[in-house]
């Protein structure tokens, strides 16, 4: 008998299957209920109600992912450092953090899967729903939202017809989008912003933003304002984990904004410089006296 | 500030902008080796190896440069810190989870000129005694990652990075770490948590990183900004970077201008500008509506009036004003922007972000954004605003880190200074900013 549940509670609370939802196809707020009973007709403690589950994919980690995640272990002292780079390591194969994810990464690491999947639960971009080929972020803290960052948000969740975190389009299909509404993406001088896949579109409007995830929805890749090429949101996570792509067009992708520039080309226009530095260095302070 | 009726005695003969940090970006490929090199890149590494790293610490002592993360500790003092060399290992983590509402130099920083912040990682690095470097970049913006982990290779194939560096028999590594989107990441602390594979949820102080940091060993964790001051003062001395700013405050600042002014952009000026004269660099207000209220230095210091346009913006001047400088994150807002719909979607912002180890802030910063709610959509009273005033009060200084601080900071200073337009808004003399449908769902 679970602490605190009656007899009659028991046959009454209904728990999630966390694998309902992806059989169904629907999202997170839809998803079917079944009941769920574990060995000797209690519910395990994983399985409690309202708690969303991790999926159970049956996916497997090939042998490429694997020598990956080896080469992120090394880049640590300490291996447990590796368990950011390898939560993102797991979205680019899946997509989203599955549980045989968290199991992938609690096994290389030696740590619980309770401990992966708390540091998976905290961080925003780690998604236990499959996200769609894109991921389009859209900045509504204060200073893109009064700029028309909640205009733009309120055009996609009706373009897409779908909510925070919820995907237009089968996940994994082309064109499908996920939407969500971020906190401040550190570009307010180019306000309003989104980004898709984690690449920069300054100063979207309403409308810009509508025509961006039509494309998006065609299979088109519009080129962001700042970033390299769109791919994907498993790409973009292959990235994050610490893959780069040794693709020169990535890496010199554009970068510069008239805003990002201001300063340095009225400075430059006016002719205003900081004072010269002197030409040779000037000699170190003596060596502090030993107390 | 009328009354002051001595003139500053700082940045005289200086022009408007002095730009130092952002000099190179211009340049074309300026994110590139070969472009920093051509502009004398990598020679403050030169000159740094020829010193003692104690008297680098020196240095940076006198040379008076404050973090540029938002606190405004001295960055020579942090590192004079650490405690002796022992049998642990000292690390130098760098921060560049810049998420702090309005706060957008580091991450241009990182995209136009990279390699000047990993020359301040070996520098800072040598200086400290460190042969392990972390750059911690957050996770929603893939481009300065992407640029920062090329210049890290690129470093290390020229002999900057990795075993005796240079021929000094000095080995360093550095290790670019993405973040996954969490604000609280930004305090130090919690970084560290985050960095060893936890919760990025803060810790308790002492011990401070400098003795117990990260894997509890010593650390020092600077702001990009920071770490990409320290080659300028290495090639420029100290008599050089002082010209910049007050004594207290002295140097360059990246200052970010965003909201209702005609160009919003990065303009990097000496320390003591003031907002009216970066407003006017700036091409004055959007279609000349005035301006109604601003952020100094992001949305977690006290919002400043049109009273405070003439503030020099150094850590002591804006403090004596009543606010704090923060990231100089200028976030401008008109005469058509409403003070409780701004605070509102910040206390948002604060609930959505508290990490939720310790219950003034995670309770707190709820029940702000739940009354802010109820302000903004009309169904406020006047009883309401004291709530808020009482709840903030009973967060600051009461929470495990300055998260809630701040989070009570926007809050009571939006009501000390504008809390007219709260009473207006609640007794229906102005109409309610936002309706129930326009409010976005919490998560």
């Amino acid at each position: 008998m679970t602490r605190g549940m009656t007899e009659s509670a028991k046959t009454a609370v209904h728990y999630p299957d966390p694998n309902a939802a992806m059989v169904a196809g629907t999202t997170r707020s839809g998803a079917t209920t079944t009941a769920f009973w574990g060995e000797g007709g209690r519910p395990t403690l994983e399985h409690r109600a309202d708690v969303p589950q991790y999926r159970v994919t049956g996916v497997t980690f090939d042998d490429d992912i694997r020598a990956k995640a080896a080469e992120v272990i090394a880049r640590y002292p300490h291996t447990r450092s590796a368990v950011m780079p390898l939560l993102h390591l797991v979205q680019s194969v899946e997509g989203f953090v599955s549980k045989d994810g968290i199991a992938f990464v609690a096994g290389l690491l030696d740590v619980q899967e309770s401990e992966v999947s708390g540091v998976s639960t905290f961080y925003n971009m780690y998604k236990r729903e499959p996200v769609g080929e894109h991921i389009v972020s859209v900045c509504t803290n204060t200073m893109c939202a009064a700029l028309g960052g909640d205009a733009i948000y309120q055009a996609l969740r009706s373009e897409l017809g779908v909510d925070h975190e919820e995907t237009a389009g089968e996940p994994g299909t082309p064109g499908s989008v996920t939407l969500e509404h971020v906190e401040c993406l550190a570009c307010c001088d180019h306000g309003p912003v989104l980004t898709v896949n984690y690449e920069i579109f300054d100063n979207q409007t309403a409308q810009s933003a509508v025509e961006l995830v039509q494309a998006l929805r065609r299979g088109e890749r519009p080129h962001p304002t700042r970033g390299a090429a769109l791919t994907d949101f498993k790409h973009a996570e292959l990235e994050l984990a610490g893959f780069l792509d040794d693709d020169a067009a990535e890496v010199d992708a554009p970068s510069a904004s008239p805003q990002s520039l201001r300063g340095v080309q009225l400075a430059s226009d006016r002719g205003w410089t900081a004072p010269a530095m002197p030409e040779t260095p000037p000699a170190f302070p003596p060596l502090p006296e030993k107390k | 500030m009328a009354d002051d009726t001595t003139a500053p005695q700082f940045n005289v003969g200086l022009d408007p902008l002095t730009p130092v940090l952002t000099r190179s970006w211009l340049s074309p490929r300026s994110w590139r080796r070969d472009s920093y090199e051509q502009l004398g890149g990598y020679g403050a590494l030169r000159t740094a190896i020829t010193a003692q790293p104690e008297q680098l610490v020196e240095l940076m002592k006198s040379s008076g440069l404050r973090g540029r993360g938002g606190a405004g500790f001295p960055t020579g003092l942090k590192w004079s810190f650490l405690p002796p060399l022992g049998a642990k290992p000292r690390y130098l983590v760098v921060n560049g989870d810049e998420s702090e509402p309005g706060t957008c130099k580091d991450i241009p920083l990182m995209m136009a000129d990279p390699h000047l912040l990993v020359e301040g990682c070996i520098i800072t690095s040598y200086a400290i005694r460190s042969h392990y470097c972390v750059i911690y970049i957050r996770g929603e913006l893939i481009h300065p990652i992407r640029r920062v982990r090329s210049a890290v290779k690129e470093a290390y194939a020229a002999g900057y990075l990795g075993k005796n560096i240079l021929g000094t028999g000095y080995d360093l590594d550095i290790v670019v770490h993405a973040g996954a989107g969490a604000y609280i990441c930004g305090e130090e602390t919690a970084l560290l948590s985050s960095l060893e594979g936890f919760r990025g949820q803060p810790r308790l102080k002492p011990p401070f990183p400098a003795v117990e940091g990260l894997y509890a060993a010593p650390t020092v964790v600077n702001n990009v900004e920071t770490i990409a001051s320290v080659p300028s003062i290495i090639s420029g001395g100290v008599d050089w970077y002082r010209k910049f700013g007050t004594d207290k405050s002295p140097g360059t600042k990246i200052f970010s201008l965003s909201g209702h002014v005609e160009r919003p952009g990065q303009y990097e000026a000496p320390l003591g500008t003031t907002l009216r004269q970066l407003i006017d660099l700036a091409g004055g207000m959007k279609d000349g509506i005035p301006i109604k209220f601003w952020t100094p230095g992001g949305s977690s210091v006290p919002l400043f009036g049109d009273d405070k346009l003439d503030v020099p913006l150094d850590y002591d001047d804006v403090a004596a004003a009543g606010s704090l400088l923060g990231t100089t994150a200028l976030q401008i807002f008109n005469q058509t922007a409403s003070v409780p719909w701004a605070v509102a979607r910040w206390a948002d912002f604060y609930r959505h972000e508290s990490c939720g180890k310790c219950a003034p802030c995670r309770e707190g910063t709820a029940w702000m954004s739940k009354t802010l709610r109820r302000i903004i959509t009309g169904r406020g009273t006047l009883e309401d605003i004291d709530t808020l005033e009482d709840t903030a009060h009973n967060i600051f200084g009461r929470a495990f880190c300055a998260l809630g601080d701040g989070a009570a900071t926007s809050v009571s200073s939006a009501i000390q200074r504008f809390r007219q337009e709260f009473v207006d808004m609640v007794t229906g003399v102005t109409p309610a900013p936002s309706t129930q449908a326009d409010l976005i769902e919490m998560h």
